[in-house]
């Protein structure tokens, strides 16, 4: 269900590392939680995020989530096709959904994340 | 599940997009047992409910329903109701769960005189069968003539072999059926109804489905458009307002019919979100730099694909076409008052 080389966040982000770039979305149970995804508000390509700021905005029908990003670092990419196509948060969160590409500025930052284990526990304690 | 007035309410079944669309093209099934239901008995009933509701009751003949509300003094509404004569001096009153108590105290203490006031609600679960193919469905579990049963119309009869009223009402603006049934036989007859209408398309429908529908239609939410400080001319529902002379004299009138012929102060109106944003309930209004006060109901409108919502304006600026902002968490989006209902249904 959650991909191995991901990590994870308490508010249900994921991050991808490659190098010094981390590719960040939310995760299958957020978009879950959420319901029929229909509006994105995404930062702009150079935006420094620290640790835990907001970088934008996901809404469902009923319900607006705020995105954090799980680590500091610079947006150097953007998912701008999600605009168009906000449904795809929902039919393929762990991938064609990314939202944002951010260069980490510290990659040890992303050890203090959960592994796909600890996040499924966690969000399994959340559900009850 | 959310809390809804007192009950636990399902948001959605299978998905609330998937859910409204069903609605809109084949059938979709509520669950709306929430809903309360006040009965009036006794001779004196049609004149006590002419004293307390805006509409002509005096129109309705038995097996008539009717859009209403009970307006207070000042012409705003304690609730929005729709009100059904069962018979000559029988009628059944169906108000929002949320304001059972309040309602039924409010009519208590407008002196029922010649009548018994009763709440049935614990009498009464409510399913609502909605969509172009909802007579369809129906037609096989009842034996109740379908075709000849009008708009706001009902017949006592049964469904799936339960007794119940099919009435021909609905909160989704397309055609559809609400059927009152006994609550021991609720499930039998929503088990009946979905597994009669699967080839049909019909689909469980929930609560956040039932707002998006009504909303497109521009069916008013109580508590949300419209509450004791709105009044029903306000409210675009002055159509539900009669000053017709054999209805005489009731709560609110002297406003009413004042606001009715000279126009109100200010006034309801339907707006879609021309900016990038989606309005919600409670976010800030202004036109240029003043500040108007709130959206009432706002949403991604699933059918319509468009950012929807409504809101009051001063009555000299809410013509159609009149641009102003919406302040989406921070952030002024222009919305622009447009024609409603947003969506009306092919005939």
């Amino acid at each position: 269900m959650y991909p191995e080389e991901f990590r994870y966040s308490k508010d249900h982000e994921w991050i991808r590392a490659d190098g010094e770039l981390g590719r960040l979305g939310i995760t299958d149970y957020a978009q879950k939680q959420l319901g029929d995804v229909v509006f994105l508000e995404l930062p702009d390509v150079g935006r420094t995020l620290a640790a835990g700021e907001r970088f934008g905005t996901v809404e469902s029908v009923k319900a607006v989530s705020e995105l954090f990003s799980p680590v500091a670092g610079e947006v150097v990419e953007v998912n701008s096709a999600l605009a168009s196509k906000p449904e795809v948060v929902n039919q393929d969160p762990h991938g064609e959904a990314w939202m944002i590409v951010v260069r980490v500025a510290d990659p040890s930052s992303l050890d203090g994340l959960m592994d796909a284990k600890s996040y499924a526990a966690f969000v399994e304690g959340e559900g009850r | 599940m959310v809390p809804f007035g007192g009950w636990e309410m399902p948001v959605e079944y299978s998905g609330l997009i998937a859910e409204h669309m069903a609605v809109r093209e084949k059938a979709g099934l509520f669950d709306v047992s929430h809903m309360g239901e006040l009965e009036l008995e006794g001779e004196g009933a049609l004149a006590f409910l002419q004293r307390v509701t805006a509409n002509h009751v005096g129109k309705l003949v038995p097996g008539q329903a009717q859009y209403s509300a009970l307006p207070n003094p000042q012409g705003c509404p304690v609730d929005d109701v729709i009100v059904y004569r069962r018979a000559e001096d029988r009628f059944l009153v169906v108000v929002n769960a949320a304001n059972v108590e309040n309602d039924f105290a409010w009519l208590q203490a407008q002196e029922p005189a010649g009548c018994t006031l009763r709440n049935r609600s614990d009498d009464f679960a409510l399913l609502a069968l909605q969509g172009p193919r909802a007579e369809q469905v129906l037609r096989g579990l009842t034996g109740t003539d379908l075709s000849s049963l009008g708009f706001y119309r009902f017949a006592e009869g049964e469904v799936a072999g339960h007794p119940a009223i099919v009435a021909r009402t609905g909160y989704t603006g397309e055609d559809g059926f609400e059927l009152f049934v006994a609550p021991d036989a609720a499930e039998a007859v929503w088990t009946a109804l979905l597994e009669a209408g699967k080839d049909a398309g019909l689909v469980p429908a929930g609560l956040g489905a039932r707002d998006t529908l009504r909303l497109e239609a521009r069916m008013l939410l109580y508590g949300n458009d419209m509450d004791e400080t709105t009044t029903l001319v306000e409210a675009g529902l002055g159509w539900i307002v009669s000053v017709d002379d054999a209805k005489g004299d009731f709560n609110g009138r002297a406003v009413l019919a004042e606001q009715k012929a000279n126009g109100a102060p200010r006034r309801l109106v339907g707006f879609e979100v021309v900016g990038r944003g989606i309005a919600r309930h409670g976010y800030p209004v202004s036109l240029g730099d003043e500040a108007i006060g709130e959206v009432t109901s706002g949403s991604y409108a699933p059918f319509l694909h468009r950012n929807i919502g409504l809101c009051y304006l001063p009555a000299t600026r809410a013509a159609v076409g009149t641009d102003f902002d919406v302040e989406v968490r921070g952030r002024r989006v222009p919305a622009r008052v447009v024609p409603t209902p947003f969506y009306k249904r092919p005939r």
